[in-house]
């Protein structure tokens, strides 16, 4: 496979362009104005004197930067991305239209309901349709991004105790060790103290060492299904009646769902709270970075009184008024967890979501769910029965899921190259690398994760790569540590980016420190 | 390849779900998801243009601010955040393939650092109110301690959002009062109230009300002599005419990045912007992703996600936040707008907007019984009304007028029901705002 990713030596924008230029002015400031109003002037205290300093550059100029920026970059849309828990399937563009309308850039958040009420119906449809694909009683798409919507979920669990007047006993939040990172940082976040619970040797929550864990305390437990191996839990039900049985919530994690869509539901199988990833399962793009959406659901669970886990989940909601015949948008009650941002949601990725889940349905979507199922588990039988230093740890013999995490230990034992190693030559030959050194509880780990967008020959080339990789470390290590070559620059130093005396987070500090003005730091 | 797999049914590599909680097939099919079965581009595409069809874009641009301001997108941010390789990009996880993504990333923190004077910005947080949360948080990490006094006449939402995230922690929010004349922070009440408790005073520059403070320096010597950190949350175009934060003695500035080139859109995508002085007891207790400039093995200039042991795929229940996927598209946005405007550009813009938003009250003041602005501090871009009509009944009566304009104040702070806060910006025309002022003046008169 040939691949050669562009090679511009982009200056950085501050050294290009030239004083006097402008890519983009306001309108003619009619004279009648400033006539009115007389000179601009400012209080001195409060007055910058001089304008910022920015370049000064023409469009053309800028949009060839970012252009070819843009070509030193990696989506979807270049190729397979098979990020594990990434969930990184295609963008369908029929959405772009809409998520990107012209319509949108004049409608505030606080304008009325009746200007936007096809907006409305996008956001009222579409957290139905969340329901009945999770099996829960209502979805809230607030959140604007998954570790949001945990933050939504984690408060939740809090609030519930607090209002069954339990939450100066309920202080722990107990996470699998094969958790994402995000759960326990967002125990953290929402008060708690986390407690983490080991894996069992087929990759199921330690169901012994979680009876020890579980007690009084137990606000909730944060549950991954599939795991981040892969894996059912085979002992969800057994988990779920644990945490109920000390008045605990469970939480499910809602990034790996591309591995149930068609054939179960979190709302059956115990969950009271979850959070989806719109950016991952329902197809909305990444951005490099976000915008995601997080949307929260919860189950109608009483919490004291008639007030149900609905009653307190955050953000504003839109219901429809049937008596006057059209949506409208109202404040969260006394008993939600409140505002986690200021507005409504992340409304061009619910759009696009909204026409994801418009094309599949309901069929559309199981076969997207057993399309990724078939491609993991093609990919790991091809891999494992063509290589010899590649492995499958916990529970080899049982089906994956969505996504496979394979070790290359024996690679790194026999050879020295280790799971970095392996990435940059999957990307020296234009393969995106999947996650590497996730979940902590494998060594050396490939998180692999192709979902349904990728095919057959793009899963066979990936193979092939990974099998000459192999033969690489065998016989040339040497080789493998001078990976990627044909990217736009080869392996980046991270001693020298996080090193006190030479850290840059932007050009300010570069230039600051180069007149000496600004040390180490401290 | 089932054959391969040896499996007849796939059916069987969903096996390990146990009975009672797996899901039949075809019970799934039948489920409300969608339309009832999966539909062409074509009806989708239809569907969607019927939707659309109910959404009713004002014909002239909402005079309606609070935090989120109508600004004209360039189209060549429309453009350059269409770009595939941008647009379909995970985290750059893997550096080498993402360089441009990370180059543009840190070219959007460096503006934003010059534009604020600030040393450190992060590649973006979800927007400002979840921002303000997070700098909240880091305030109680820093300084040990739970009490933020904020300005009585502080943007409610925000309020909200940030008493969300601080009230798991004991954090706890206490005002500051606010002269009603020109809207400044009353200097003496906040001397009073800054105890050995207070972890942070937080203060909108411009404030909620449009007002630009001139108390703004002296009220971060006034925090750091009782030991607290300043927080500064900023409209960033007005900083372009404004001193900026680093000038002021900031020690953490939050903020929206709307106005750089995302658009309304009805609630989000938007940009949280965040950024610390170069201290590294606040840089190390930053939330979010950083990008930093570095060199790669052949010694050629590269980036790399920097400082990363606050994070949460490191250090787990330790991190700083659980932020992860952020806003990095909106960033990139507000990058290319940045450098499409430029140093002149921004500046211009600004000046444009303060006279705009000055001539709006000037004309509207003509207006017999209407005070406009009501706060009488210097101020730019939003504004306080009072007039003798109800502002729920004015903003109904405009509405009528094909006019969508103002928010109601009633409810915060010393405001009344007659109150209004007002917002022009460069998309107004001069025929728009003589508009809204011979309709306010004809609602008024009535």
């Amino acid at each position: 496979m040939i691949f050669r990713q562009a090679v511009w030596s982009e200056p950085l924008i501050f050294e290009i362009g030239f004083d006097g230029r402008v890519g983009f002015t306001p309108p003619h400031l009619d004279e009648e104005i400033i006539r009115v109003v007389g000179e601009f002037k400012l209080p001195e205290e409060v007055s910058r004197g001089e304008p910022p300093n920015l370049p000064s550059l023409s469009e053309v100029e800028v949009v060839r930067h970012f252009v070819r920026l843009s070509q030193m970059s990696y989506g979807v849309d270049v190729g397979p991305v098979p990020l594990g828990s990434c969930t990184m399937k295609y963008n369908p563009k029929v959405a772009l239209k809409y998520a990107f309308h012209e319509k949108l850039a004049y409608l505030h958040p606080l304008i009325d309901d009746d200007y936007v009420q096809g907006l409305l119906e996008i956001v009222y449809r579409l957290e139905r349709w969340l329901e009945a694909i999770t099996g829960m009683d209502y979805c809230s798409v607030h959140p604007a991004a998954g570790a949001h919507g945990e933050l939504a979920g984690a408060l939740i669990i809090r609030r519930y105790h607090e209002l069954r007047g339990a939450i100066s006993v309920k202080k722990e939040i107990l996470v699998p060790d094969s958790a994402h990172g995000t759960n326990p940082a967002t125990g953290t976040m929402a008060g708690f103290k986390v407690v983490e619970v080991p894996t069992d040797g087929k990759g199921n929550i330690d169901v012994e060492a979680l009876r020890s864990a579980v007690s009084e305390s137990t606000a909730g437990l944060m549950i991954t299904n599939p795991s981040t191996l892969g894996l059912f839990d085979e002992n969800m039900v057994e988990v779920a009646r644990m945490i109920h049985g000390v008045d605990g919530l469970l939480y499910y994690d809602g990034a790996n769902l591309n591995g149930l869509l068609g054939y179960a539901r979190p709302g059956d199988m115990g969950v009271d709270i979850l959070h989806l990833n719109l950016h991952k399962t329902f197809s909305s793009p990444h951005g490099g970075g976000g915008p995601g959406a997080g949307p929260v659901c919860v189950k109608r669970k009483p919490v004291i009184g008639d007030l149900t886990l609905v009653d307190l989940t955050p953000g504003y909601r839109v219901v429809f008024d049937k008596e006057a015949g059209g949506y409208r948008v109202i404040e969260p009650g006394g008993s939600s967890v409140g505002l986690l941002r200021a507005w409504l949601g992340n409304v061009s990725q619910l759009i696009w979501a909204y026409t994801y889940i418009a094309s599949m349905g309901s069929q559309g979507l199981r076969v997207a769910g057993e399309v990724s199922v078939i491609n993991t588990n093609y990919f790991v039988k091809r891999l494992l029965s063509e290589t010899k230093l590649y492995t499958l740890p916990y529970d080899p013999g049982r089906p994956r899921k969505h996504e496979a995490v394979i070790s290359v230990e024996n690679m790194k034992r026999e050879t020295g190259v280790t799971a970095e190693d392996v990435a940059k030559g999957l990307l020296d030959v234009g393969l995106h690398a999947p996650t590497i050194y996730f979940p902590l509880i494998v060594s050396e780990a490939l998180m692999i994760e192709f979902t349904e967008s990728e095919t057959k020959e793009n899963i066979d080339a990936y193979v092939e790569r990974l099998k000459e990789i192999e033969r690489v470390a065998l016989e040339n290590p040497g080789e493998a540590r001078r990976w990627p070559q044909n990217t736009s620059v080869t392996r980046v130093d991270n001693v020298k980016a996080n090193h006190p005396k030479t850290v840059t987070p932007t050009w300010r500090v570069k230039t600051l420190r180069e007149k000496g003005v600004i040390g180490p730091l401290k | 390849m089932l054959g391969y797999l040896g499996v007849e049914d796939v059916l069987e590599l969903y096996r390990d779900i146990p009975d009672g909680v797996r899901f039949s097939p075809e019970d799934w099919d039948k489920l409300p998801i969608g339309f009832g079965r999966p539909l062409s581009e074509v009806e989708v595409s239809r569907h969607m243009d019927e939707l659309f069809s109910r959404i009713n874009a004002p014909r002239i641009p909402p005079f309606m601010g609070g935090g989120v301001w109508p600004h004209y997108v360039p189209e060549a941010v429309r453009y350059i955040v269409s770009r595939a390789e941008f647009l379909t990009a995970y985290t750059p996880y893997q550096a080498e393939v993402n360089q441009g993504l990370m180059q543009a990333l840190f070219e959007y923190q460096s503006l934003v650092a010059e534009l604020l004077e600030m040393d450190v910005v992060n590649c973006s947080m979800y927007d400002w109110s979840s921002a303000l949360g997070e700098a909240m948080l880091m305030a109680m990490r820093v300084t040990g301690r739970k009490v933020f006094l904020v300005p009585e006449t502080m943007n409610p939402r925000h309020r909200r959002v940030a008493e969300t995230y601080v009230k798991p922690h004991g954090g706890v929010l206490a005002d500051i009062r606010v002269d009603r004349e020109a809207g400044h922070i009353d200097m003496g009440d906040l001397s009073s109230k800054l105890s050995g408790d207070v972890a942070a005073v937080y203060i909108e520059y411009p404030h909620y009300t449009g007002v630009i403070d001139v108390n703004v320096g002296h009220i971060g010597d006034l925090s750091h002599r009782a030991g607290a950190l300043y927080i500064m949350g900023v409209e960033p175009v007005s900083m372009a005419i404004l001193k900026p934060p680093g000038r002021l003695g900031a020690d953490i500035v939050v903020g929206e990045g709307q106005p750089l080139g995302l658009g309304l859109n009805y609630g989000g995508p938007y940009l949280g912007i965040f950024a610390v002085r170069w201290d590294g007891s606040l840089v190390r207790n930053m939330p979010g992703r950083i990008i930093g400039l570095t060199e790669d093995a052949l010694g050629r200039r590269a980036f790399a996600m920097i400082l990363q042991a606050r994070e949460q795929f490191i250090r787990r229940a330790k991190a700083t936040s659980n932020i992860t996927t952020n806003e990095a598209l909106m960033a990139i946005a507000a990058a290319s707008y940045l450098s499409l405007l430029g140093k002149t550009g921004l500046e211009e813009l600004a000046k444009h907007i303060w006279y705009k938003s000055h001539y709006a009250a000037r004309k509207l003041s003509e207006i017999k019984g209407v005070e406009a602005p009501l706060l009488k501090g210097e101020f730019i871009m939003d504004f306080t009304v009072r007039t003798p009509v109800e502002a729920s009944k004015l903003k109904e009566g405009l509405k009528r007028l094909g006019i969508i304009a103002g928010i109601p104040l009633g409810g915060l702070a010393w405001f009344t029901g007659m109150d209004l806060l007002l917002t022009v910006t460069e998309v107004h025309s001069r025929e728009d705002i003589d508009m809204l002022v011979s309709s306010v003046e004809s609602l008024v008169r009535r």
